[in-house]
């Protein structure tokens, strides 16, 4: 990332992913849904209750028994407990709330659950990510671990961290989920790209968030 | 829907340079890009930005197409008196949203 991107990202008022973290804090208070509750009348100040929750997700659900990664208890929360319509992955309202929720834990340290149910997702995430895939025959580790600080192309290739979600990217022109990104590289090896929500993407995102831990959350982070 | 996040100094001395930043929520679409269905999504950008300081316009500007979305545009003025700064931006519809921030000179 040059020394302009990083300079945007830090200004809190050039910073575009921060519009969106304004959107999720009015949404965090506006009653919606059949309950007519906010997220704010069970949650309260959000500063203070979701100061470190971005940092240990994905987690694991007991109600699936399956893990969950952050948007996915936001979807849950606005669905069941607030009695709303549970909002689009990828869509605005969705990324609003969750920019505000992770942004939160802005500069603290990734520190994934030690809950040992949540183990094999995370094998599965680090075995998808050595294995070759796609038309390319490429893995994630042939870019970011073997290549990492290279370029394809005239991109820097990164080490594939996942802090700084959701990011704002200059290339998408908005903000976007870390699943999205899978979904940007997915394409670029001509693989099948992996849905949002899905095993496959929570799964990836429990390892790279194992693989990050003790790194700072920087969302909203912006990317080229 | 749009919102923006504006920065003007709250405090500052008569006749000291003062630099505002402006970062306005807008898609800024081109019209120029077809959508999924293969018609062009209908232009929608912010056309004009103004800001006027106690009435007089500091700073006005004129968008195109090629404007990123999320439009951040910073200026300076020279701080007079303590008052109002009004900043409108204007879209190719016609719908303006205003914002207002005020500042205090000593
Ligand atoms: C009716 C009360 C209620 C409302 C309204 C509600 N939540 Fe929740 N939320 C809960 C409960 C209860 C839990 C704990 C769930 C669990 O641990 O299984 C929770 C858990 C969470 C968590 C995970 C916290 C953690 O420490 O793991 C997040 C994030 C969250 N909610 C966000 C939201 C957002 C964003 C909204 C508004 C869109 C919202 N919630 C609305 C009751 C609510
Ligand atoms: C052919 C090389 C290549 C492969 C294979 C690849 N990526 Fe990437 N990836 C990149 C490049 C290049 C970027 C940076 C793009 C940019 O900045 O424009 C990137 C960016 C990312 C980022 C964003 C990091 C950040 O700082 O925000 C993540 C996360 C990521 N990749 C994950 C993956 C995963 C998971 C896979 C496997 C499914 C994968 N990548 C496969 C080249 C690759």
């Amino acid at each position: 990332m040059g020394p302009d991107t990083q300079a945007m990202q830090k200004d809190d008022l050039a910073n575009p992913g921060m519009l969106s973290v304004l959107e999720g804090d009015a949404l965090w208070k506006a009653p919606v849904g059949a309950s007519q509750k906010s997220c704010a009348s069970c949650h309260g100040d959000a500063p203070q209750t979701m100061k470190g929750v971005a940092a240990r997700y994905p987690a694991f659900d007991e109600a699936t028994q399956a893990p969950i990664d952050l948007a996915g208890r936001i979807i849950q929360c606005r669905a069941e407990r607030q009695g709303a319509a549970p909002p689009q992955r990828e869509g605005r309202e969705l990324l609003a709330l969750t920019s505000y929720v992770a942004h939160q834990s802005r500069d603290l340290a990734i520190a994934p659950p030690q809950d040992s149910r949540l183990a094999s997702a995370r094998a599965q995430g680090a075995a998808l990510y050595s294995t070759r895939m796609g038309q390319l025959n490429f893995s994630c580790a042939q870019c970011h671990d073997d290549n990492a600080g290279g370029h394809l192309g005239a991109a820097p290739i990164p080490q594939a961290h996942p802090t700084g979600y959701p990011i704002y990217r200059l290339e998408w022109q908005a903000l976007g989920s870390l699943q999205r990104r899978f979904r940007n590289c997915l394409s670029g090896m001509r693989a099948e790209p992996i849905s949002a929500g899905s095993a496959d993407a929570i799964a990836l995102e429990l390892f790279l968030m194992d693989r990050a831990a003790g790194m700072k959350i920087e969302t909203p982070a912006v990317r080229p | 829907m749009a919102r923006a996040l504006i920065n003007v100094p709250a405090k500052s001395k008569r006749g000291e340079i003062i630099e505002i930043k402006t970062l306005m929520s807008h898609p800024m679409e081109t019209g120029f890009r077809p959508g999924m269905d293969g018609q062009l999504i209908p232009r929608d950008i912010i056309e004009k930005f103004v800001c006027t300081y106690n009435g007089e316009v500091v700073f006005s500007a004129q968008l195109y197409p090629a404007i990123t979305a999320n439009p951040f545009i910073s200026f300076t003025t020279i701080a007079t008196d303590s008052g109002t700064l009004v900043f409108s931006w204007t879209d190719n519809k016609g719908d303006m949203q205003v914002q207002t921030a005020s500042i205090q000179v000593e």
